[in-house]
């Protein structure tokens, strides 16, 4: 008991307090429950689509014949080209939106000018429209812009974001004005500075922007949903649904597309995941 | 620095959130107090298109079953959630392994997720999830096909999404908490269940407030999900407001009908948020 007081209590259950070893043999397996549970889903999902399938009601944790079989049919149904569309819409989405918090932040965090407040509260007031809400009169300014039909109406919408442009607008705030006016007298205009003084500050910032924007755009539906009106331009998650209803296809190639379409964004935020801590709790607190 | 140069910066976000979120919202304000007639001219009905929806037992059902949706998913998200972070906080390297595997399936996109839970959902005996029913002395259960097992199986699947989302807000409000108390309820010899009850909950207050806020703004859209595991069905019985709304607006043209309903949606989203907003600060003061 002397060790177990003398260790810090420094969470909430005291879990790593546990000395006996049932007690933390109980810890353990209650660990794997919850990786089960949580991940077991999805591993399950990786296991099967390289698994011959012929059962199409369950899926298999256990790897057994591995073939790529599953892929190669998935690749004849143009599976290809819905990932093709996939990476433009999130490439190019996620550069316009980047580009466009980015500079709407600088004025915001930057600037002091009549009516600055009043875009703020406009900007931040679109958080509290869900876009679904939005999505038939949405559907409508699309087809009046002429851009239904095209990858270009599910890129130029995401680029007003209201969650980045907060979150570049709050560091930016931090970053002492000492060196901007050093880089005026050096007789810098307003867009070296932005490009050459405070970006280059904004590093951690756009990361947590980076990989918030592209976790949301690769899990957008509904904006495709409402912009595509041929197979041509449909996103992965957006075929998925048409390769399911498919009777010829069967299962495997389901499962092969399922996968391809969850890998990009669970590798993003495993490579990524410091940044996207930091958003979560910083876009949680915006509310 | 001119006057204009601000103007400059915030050109491009002006432009796109006036196409993309302001001109939508007033087209939808318009439109609900109008029946749209494509090339014949909008004709202005005053409120029969709110009228329609409130009366319309489509809508009526769907606003039960979106409201026990919402809550469902936000009771079960928020206390799993919170099971989940009191468990897996702490700083070993295992446990973030833990965690990282755990908050995947906020991270997979919803029609992954939608595809993953309609083949483990499968309704025969022996599907995956009949099968673990079946472990634990229950089931088989016709899952998302039967009519009164549809709504909870969505529910569940949102909750499976929703609480390691809710797990990381919790840890990040409980490395927050004061570490010396928790030393000062141990040295008052109190056990774990009164330190969570009397020093971990009461100082996760602000995040609760947090999540009752978000769980307000996104519980009451749900669509995606709904839409890829149910569309609704069977018989009507997972239909939410939103995948009403779809079918209304663009499979029925009736884009009236459509845009009353989102405006309902979208002043019981804000309501709600006020609501949670005030007694936040209310229970601040005190």
């Amino acid at each position: 008991m002397r060790a177990g007081r003398a260790e810090a209590l420094e969470t909430a259950l005291g879990l790593h307090t546990l000395r006996s070893r049932w007690a933390r043999l109980g810890k353990w397996v209650l660990y794997g429950l919850l990786v089960m549970v949580f991940a077991g889903p999805l591993l399950a999902l990786l296991v099967s689509s390289f698994t011959r399938v012929t059962d199409p009601t369950s899926l298999t944790l256990w790897p057994s014949e591995p073939t790529l079989d599953n892929f190669r049919a998935a690749f004849e149904r143009d599976v290809l080209l819905y990932l093709g569309n996939s990476f433009i819409v999130v490439g190019g989405g996620l550069l316009l939106q980047i580009a466009v918090s980015i500079s709407a932040a600088y004025a915001l965090a930057r600037k002091k000018f009549p009516g600055l407040r009043l875009v703020f509260l406009l900007i931040l007031s679109t958080m509290m429209l869900p876009e679904e809400v939005l999505a038939i009169p949405l559907s409508l300014v699309l087809s009046d812009l002429n851009l239904v039909g095209s990858l270009f109406g599910m890129i130029i919408p995401v680029g007003a974001w209201a969650f980045s442009v907060l979150v570049m607008a709050e560091f930016m705030k931090e970053i002492p004005m000492e060196l901007e006016e050093a880089a005026r007298l050096d007789g810098a205009g307003d867009l070296r500075i932005f490009w050459s003084v405070v970006l280059p500050l904004c590093r951690p910032a756009l990361g947590v922007i980076g990989i918030f924007g592209f976790t949301m755009i690769w899990d957008q539906y509904l904006l495709p949903l409402l912009v595509a009106t041929d197979a041509q331009q449909f996103t992965l998650p957006l075929a998925l649904r048409t390769l399911r209803s498919d009777e010829e296809v069967g299962i495997g190639v389901l499962l092969a597309s399922a996968l391809l379409a969850m890998l990009p964004s669970v590798i993003a935020f495993i490579a990524m995941q410091r940044q996207f801590m930091r958003g979560l709790t910083s876009g949680a607190v915006k509310g | 620095m001119t006057r204009t140069t601000p103007w400059l910066f915030l050109a491009p976000a002006l432009v796109l959130f006036a196409a993309f979120k302001f001109t939508p919202m007033w087209r939808a304000i318009e439109m609900s107090f109008h029946e749209v007639r494509p090339y014949l001219g909008d004709r202005w009905v005053g409120w029969a298109n709110y009228q329609q929806v409130a009366t319309d037992e489509d809508f009526l059902a769907a606003i039960g079953q979106t409201i026990v949706l919402a809550l469902g998913q936000t009771a079960g998200s928020i206390i799993i959630g919170l099971a989940l972070a009191l468990l897996l906080e702490g700083s070993a390297r295992q446990l973030w392994i833990v965690r990282t595997a755990v908050f995947l399936p906020t991270v997979a996109a919803m029609a992954v997720v939608a595809e993953v839970w309609r083949i483990l959902y499968y309704p025969a005996p022996d599907g995956t999830m009949n099968t673990i029913l079946g472990w634990l002395g229950a089931g088989p259960s016709q899952f998302l096909n039967g009519e009164d097992s549809s709504l909870l199986s969505v529910m569940a699947v949102g909750i499976w999404r929703g609480a390691p989302y809710d797990m990381m807000i919790f840890l990040a409000g409980l490395a927050g908490v004061d570490r010396t108390l928790y030393e000062a309820s141990a040295a008052d010899g109190a056990g774990i269940f009164r330190r969570i009850w009397h020093v971990t909950l009461p100082s996760l207050r602000p995040v609760f407030a947090i999540l009752f806020t978000l769980a307000a703004i996104r519980g009451l859209r749900v669509f995606t999900e709904v839409f890829l595991l149910t569309n609704g069905g069977p018989n009507g019985s997972t239909e939410v407001l939103m995948t009403l709304i779809y079918k209304l607006g663009l499979e029925r043209g009736e884009l009236g009908v459509a845009a009353a309903g989102s405006m309902i949606l979208l002043l019981a989203t804000v309501l709600l948020t006020l609501a949670v907003q005030f007694s936040r600060a209310r229970g601040q003061k005190r």
